[in-house]
């Protein structure tokens, strides 16, 4: 387990490295000039050609992409171009915003996923099951835009009962999470569907039968735990659902996290901060991973760690 | 399925295939509705120009109130009119246009590479193997939308490019799962005693292997229609997808986003075709996987 774990954790900085190398191409290929940007429309040519040089950006592009990887090797993700701020600093800034985001969206998906999974698969092939795969399917159909838009108009602009956008009370995190939280709720209630009808059929469950259990008891007891097992080590794969979700989701609320910061970034170009956010969400992706990889041998011994 | 199958025989075996699979979904309540759907789509998209109402770019001068408000849908235009008075009916069926264009062309090519990626490192292995599918894990750590949109920021967004970009996104998932049956494929007897006869490889790829792939090719490709048609949306309602005035169920809803509270249809029934094409291909993937793959049979 040991060598595993080892040998994984290399893996995903190999991987982050990669990252960082591919990011950094793409963004060396934006057309835009970011010294123009700076300096603003009304500069001459020597101000941009020394803020050019100020910020390296005529060395080429092996030179840059070294410095730019002995400056993350320090913790360092450098200045925003546009904002007077470390890109680490905004970052830290936005972070807490949207780590509560996600948190209530990994809430509201189980919620909202297990719940229906149960159900569904207790009435298997009965109408509630129909009916409530429809609604998971449709769940991991609609665009997150749209279901933001929707849950707005419905529950801020035509009920009044939450805000329509913004950040503060616990009123606020109800349609972003919901939002957030709407694709992940369809995959886990079809996993967690089948989950429990694999479980359903096992002989322990028929043991338990036999032995003359409640049939509440055999499911919250025996049935349910097994079943759930399997999908917490899914959790840790959403990550990556989220950091893309964030994005949209953060702009139709106005939610003040990275999601709305990269957006702002890319439409301005913005480059450290597309950088380093796009290095804080890979990071976050590939722990997630990691940690999925981690918790799936410990919830089952068969899946083995070779 | 034989072990060798004769071309021919085997030709006309899959046709008949094809037939029996098409049966199997139009049996399934959800499939068939799942096909209705698309087949109700590309016609819209077929015939557009004689299918829309009205002129999808005219701005048509009773097209907004006096106040200078779009129409509610009614009247001469069946769903409303959107911020310049442009008929939204009309505009979301050339709408279908793009979205169709962009699910076939981007998963086209998304199939093409990931199986091209999956199929390559699967059977050859050693260090051309190691380094696709490292690359490949590399592409599952990186956050998706954000490569989209910076990758549409680098180049204008045309129609060909935002295809280019989301295939560039979405072919990940397909290398994977056909890395994972080759390399099992390419272990079995009649691949390696292909291999041992010397038939040349392209032979051994073309009329051994792939054939045994198209199951999850199918399934994952039609999957992937899905996934390709809700990033293109949320490209295009982003600003960086297909730009207006081709209109675009995305940039529809993205133009007219501002007024949703006043004119909600401008964001529902766009949303909702969304949606509708989204869930179409979903169900007839989900029911593909359930007829073409044997190892479900009876689960669910």
């Amino acid at each position: 387990m040991r060598g595993y774990i080892i040998r994984r954790l290399f893996e995903s900085a190999l991987i982050l490295l990669g990252i960082t190398l591919v990011t950094f191409i793409l963004l060396y290929l934006v057309p835009a000039d970011p010294a123009r940007q700076i300096a603003g429309r009304s500069a001459t040519a020597e101000t941009v050609q020394n803020i050019r040089d100020q910020l390296g950006l005529n060395d080429p592009f092996f030179v840059q992409y070294a410095r730019y990887l002995g400056n993350l090797f320090q913790g360092d993700m450098g200045r925003s171009y546009l904002q007077r701020a470390e890109v680490s600093e905004l970052i830290a800034a936005r972070l807490p915003a949207s780590l509560m985001l996600m948190v209530a969206a990994i809430v509201t998906e189980l919620i909202m996923g297990l719940t229906i999974g149960v159900v569904a698969a207790l009435r298997r092939n009965k109408f509630a099951d129909h009916s409530l795969m429809i609604f998971s399917f449709v769940s991991i159909s609609a665009p997150q835009f749209v279901i933001g838009i929707l849950l707005l108009y419905v529950f801020a602009v035509q009920l009044g009962w939450f805000p329509i956008g913004g950040y503060g009370t616990p009123a606020h995190f109800v349609l972003p999470a919901v939002t957030l939280g709407f694709l992940g709720a369809g995959w886990y209630s079809r996993m967690m569907r089948s989950s429990m009808i694999d479980v359903l059929a096992q002989d322990f469950v028929r043991t338990a039968r036999a032995k003359g259990l409640s049939k509440g008891r055999i499911i919250l007891r025996h049935v349910m735990p097994n079943a759930i097992l399997p999908i917490i080590a899914m959790i840790g794969i959403d990550i990556g659902l989220f950091m893309s979700g964030i994005v949209v989701v953060e702009s139709v609320f106005g939610w003040p996290g990275i999601g709305q910061l990269a957006w702002q970034a890319i439409q301005r170009v913005d480059i450290p901060v597309i950088m380093g956010v796009t290095m804080v969400s890979a990071t976050a992706i590939v722990m997630g991973n990691l940690l999925a990889d981690l918790v799936a041998p410990l919830i089952d011994p068969r899946i083995k760690t070779k | 399925m034989s072990v060798i199958d004769p071309p021919a025989v085997a030709r006309r075996g899959r046709a008949r295939k094809v037939a029996a699979v098409l049966g199997e979904l139009m049996r399934r309540p959800r499939a068939a509705f799942g096909l209705i759907v698309i087949a109700i789509m590309a016609i819209a998209a077929v015939f557009a120009p004689w299918l829309m109402p009205h002129d999808p770019f005219e701005q048509s001068f009773d097209g907004l109130t006096l106040a200078g408000a779009p129409l509610p849908p009614g009247g001469e235009f069946p769903l409303g009119t959107d911020l310049l008075g442009r008929d939204l009916a009309s505009r979301l069926i050339l709408g279908t246009r793009t979205s169709l264009i962009i699910g076939v062309l981007a998963n086209g090519i998304a199939v093409i590479l990931g199986a091209g990626v999956g199929i390559t490192a699967g059977y050859f292995g050693g260090w051309i193997g190691a380094i696709l599918m490292r690359f490949t894990d590399l592409m599952m750590a990186f956050p998706a939308l954000l490569l989209a949109i910076v990758l549409a920021a680098i180049f204008q967004p045309s129609l060909l490019i935002v295809a280019l970009v989301i295939a560039m996104v979405n072919w990940v998932q397909m290398a994977r799962v056909i890395y994972t049956e080759t390399r099992s494929l390419a272990e079995r007897e009649f691949i390696q005693v292909q291999r041992s006869i010397g038939s040349g490889t392209l032979r051994v790829l073309g009329s051994h292997l792939l054939p045994h792939l198209l199951s999850s090719i199918v399934v994952f490709g039609t999957l992937g229609i899905s996934t390709t048609v809700l990033l293109e949306a949320t490209l295009s309602y982003l600003g960086v997808g297909v730009q207006p005035p081709t209109p675009s169920w995305g940039n529809i809803i993205f133009e007219n986003q501002t007024y949703f509270s006043t004119a909600p249809w401008l964001v529902f029934f766009p949303g909702a075709a969304i949606v509708l094409l989204a869930l179409a291909f979903n169900l007839v993937g989900d029911a593909l996987r359930d007829i073409l793959d044997p190892t479900l049979k009876g689960r669910h």
